[in-house]
């Protein structure tokens, strides 16, 4: 029977989440299990439906398997939708705090899934269904394990959901980046180990003698995501049945811990994974071959050598000794270097072809996602020395440098490669509209430039205030006053955001019609067919 | 043959590929890390700490729970500003306690590491349920329904246990008395000599002006009046401290 062990065991499953529905001790957990039973439960009626007694289809050993990558490019542009929306709705709160609705959606509850919806649930994906994608084709092999993808897709997603869900009841260990309790870290460890598997094992069948960089990229993020997951979700739940758990470390261990793996979940799953990416569709997209083989082996070793060691530059002039926070320091300055090898190394892959960031809107995208790179690689350093840091820690800046990494490099990357993908996943012979990817460019990058030069304001004046004496060597201003000067940045930052996500909105527009098959009858781009020259 | 030539082993071996990256990325964690379990000002005691009352881990949860920690930083940094603004720059031991730690790591409202005692219960019930009222400059989102919403208790003497379990020093005694101990707290009536002796410090009474029940209100309040309390630094020997 098709799905007949799947149906079983998530039935099963969905029994477990039922009876720890019934018995759990605390009531956000009963909720939870609730939610759980219902996906599950929902999920394997889906299967019983589209389930008979055929025999199965024979699968082509020597074809790429390309389903779960076709979902998974769905919900990477479905996620990026919710996650921005999430993340203007809360700049808005900010702006104006009437729009918080206790208790389900409040700033505080929001905004764990504002950052996990966007890392996580759109970035996640995005990693997931784009390293499936160029593994294959570099390996020129089939995924491994049969039908082990599906359920690295779907484990994921359900992941995804229940930690979402979990935030907006309250549930959350309070990590920034990984605050899933217990029972969800546990199950993203299951996913995650199956997604290292199936990676590793579809490169150990490969065809090609050689591995090809992209996936160095990609196999280093998953299996440090693995290290700094297991590590810093380290804690002792309350009950079994509960949904609290306490952190296995305490005070200064606990917070160099969380920033170890905070940083590094920039490091890695942000970076060093989305380097995956750009060393596979920049030189796909610019027909060009990767400018420097010897930079790239240079530059891979010592970014995810330097990375590791950069946590304690969130930890300044706190109760951290002061040796661990210039070490800190002194590797975040250092890591400046390889960060600008990938960068060089990405944008000279143009050489030869800069004409095309003129002529096509994808190349346009992939070099501005590598500029931004360029940027937040130079601010970050500079942010880690300990005397800037005195001033931006705590204010708005940090905000702003984190979303000129996330909306600049990894927004605008992944747009470029699902650009890339969509066409050729769904055999079609392109994009529905590429005008509508120009608008797409320029709402994200207009976006992005308003959100970091509002956030450089305020961050740098609230810092200023903060610190402000007058003559008679009294502070100058109160707290609330400093935070009721921040109202005009607030609503123009939100003014940014809502842009960018104007832009996500064009591109689910236009990937939903080219998955539908259509094409938009519009003038092609100038520059973009060569003019006929008159015969002489 | 060279470097480069060498690293092509590498790079048809992927098994070679995984270890090689898994032991580059563990240096930084272990050199960084591992000696803060051991350094002596990253594990001193220092005189005043305690572990938390029942109704203060119960508050704290509420604050972890509900993203306090998004906005409010509990760490004072040595600076003159912030020193004269929150007081005494805060001390690695007053963390000891944490599982997990909020450090935070970002002021959209002001440090809280120090706030106990600076205001009343009652000014802290009225700030958390409109707190536009009392500051109206504030951004703050509103918790009225903490004080609707009674603490929800089954067995609170598991949540002291797992903290032990993660090297909180709780007594078998405290353990015993976990439940009857959350509720005394709160409660103007009750017999809290116990729960003093087991806590010295100990803020007790009605803090939401509910004296019928003990609701989250209770619990967070209690939280937030003894941040900051438990070392007293008259006594402090800042030089002893400094290494």
């Amino acid at each position: 029977m098709k799905y007949g062990t799947e149906i079983v065991l998530l039935s099963l499953f969905a029994f477990a989440a039922f009876v720890a529905a019934g018995f759990g001790v605390d009531g956000p957990f009963r909720q939870h299990m609730w939610v759980l039973f219902f996906a599950v439960a929902g999920f394997t009626a889906i299967l019983l439906r589209n389930s008979d007694f055929k025999a199965a289809a024979p699968i082509d050993p020597d074809a790429y398997m390309d389903g779960p990558i076709r979902y998974g490019a769905i919900a990477t542009v479905f996620w990026g939708v919710v996650g921005m929306l999430v993340g203007v709705i809360i700049a808005l709160q900010l702006a104006f705090p009437d729009l918080n609705i206790p208790p389900w959606f409040n700033f505080g509850r929001l905004r764990p899934l504002h950052t996990s919806g966007v890392v996580f649930a759109f970035g996640g994906n995005a990693l997931i269904c784009t390293s499936l994608y160029v593994v294959q084709r570099t390996c020129r092999a089939r995924l491994f394990g049969g039908s082990f993808a599906w359920f690295v897709f779907w484990g994921y997603q359900l992941f995804i959901v229940m930690a979402a869900t979990g935030y907006l009841l309250g549930i959350t260990e309070s990590r920034e980046y990984a605050e899933p309790e217990w029972y969800v870290d546990i199950w993203l460890t299951i996913v995650w180990v199956a997604y290292l598997l199936l990676f590793l094992g579809t490169i150990l069948k490969r065809k090609e003698p050689h591995i090809y960089v992209a996936n160095w990229f990609y196999l280093s993020f998953i299996v440090t995501i693995a290290m700094l997951h297991v590590v810093n979700n380290l804690s002792m739940p309350a009950s079994f049945l509960g949904s609290k758990s306490y952190s296995a470390f305490s005070g200064v261990q606990d917070a160099l811990t969380q920033w170890w793996y905070g940083h590094n979940a920039v490091g890695f799953f942000l970076t060093a994974g989305f380097l995956g990416m750009m060393y596979y569709f920049v030189p796909k997209q610019v027909n060009r071959p990767v400018y420097s083989y010897r930079l790239s082996i240079i530059h891979f070793w010592a970014l995810i050598f330097l990375y590791i060691w950069a946590g304690p530059h969130h930890l300044h002039y706190t109760a951290l000794p002061d040796w661990a926070q210039t070490l800190g320091m002194v590797f975040s300055i250092m890591l400046w270097m390889p960060s600008w090898g990938g960068m060089i190394n990405g944008l000279m892959t143009l050489s030869g072809a800069w004409d095309k960031i003129r002529t096509d809107p994808i190349v346009r995208m992939m070099v501005a996602a590598i500029a931004f790179y360029g940027m937040s690689t130079f601010e970050g350093p500079m942010m880690s020395i300990k005397t800037v840091n005195s001033l931006s820690h705590y204010t708005d800046w940090t905000i702003g440098h984190v979303h000129s990494g996330a909306l600049g490099w990894v927004g605008l990357i992944t747009f470029g490669a699902i650009y890339y993908m969509v066409p050729k996943l769904w055999n079609r012979e392109r994009l529905y509209s590429l005008r509508l990817v120009t608008w797409h460019f320029w709402l994200a990058t207009l976006g992005i430039v308003v959100y970091a030069a509002v956030m450089w304001v305020s961050g740098i004046m609230q810092g200023l205030m903060w610190r402000e004496y007058d003559e008679q060597g009294f502070l100058v201003y109160s707290f609330a006053e400093t935070v009721a000067a921040m109202h005009p940045y607030y609503v123009m930052r939100a003014a940014g955001g809502a842009m960018y996500l104007a832009g996500m909105l064009v591109m689910a527009w236009n990937v939903t019609m080219t998955i539908r098959g259509y094409q938009r009858k519009e003038q092609p781009l100038p520059g973009s067919v060569p003019a006929l020259q008159p015969a002489e | 043959m060279g470097l480069m030539d060498r690293h092509a082993l590498i790079e048809k071996n992927a098994t070679l590929l995984l270890v090689g990256s898994l032991l580059v990325v563990t240096v930084g964690g272990i050199v960084e890390i591992a000696p803060l379990f051991y350094l002596d000002n990253t594990i001193e005691k220092v005189e005043g700490m305690r572990p938390y009352s029942p109704l203060e881990l119960a508050g704290r949860n509420i604050y972890v729970r509900e993203g306090c920690y998004l906005c409010h930083s509990q760490m004072i940094r040595p600076f003159r500003d912030e020193v004269e603004r929150y007081g005494h720059y805060s001390l690695a031991a007053e963390s000891m306690y944490d599982h997990p730690f909020q450090w935070g790591s970002k002021r959209t409202g002001p440090d809280l590491a120090r706030v106990g005692d600076r205001y009343s219960n009652s000014w802290h019930v009225q700030h958390l349920t409109d707190p536009r009222s009392v500051v109206p400059e504030s951004i703050m989102p509103s918790y009225a329904f903490l004080k609707d919403t009674p603490i929800e208790v089954k067995d609170f003497s598991t949540h002291l246990t797992a903290n032990r379990r993660v090297g909180v020093p709780y007594s078998d005694d405290m353990i015993a008395n976990a439940n009857a101990d959350l509720t005394a707290q709160a409660d103007p009536n009750a017999d809290t000599s116990g729960l003093e002796k087991r806590y010295p410090k100990a803020k007790v009474g009605d803090f939401d002006g509910d004296p019928q029940q003990v609701t989250e209100m209770d619990a967070l309040v209690a939280y937030l009046q003894m941040l900051g309390n438990l070392v007293d630094f008259k006594n402090y020997d800042e030089a002893a401290g400094y290494r």
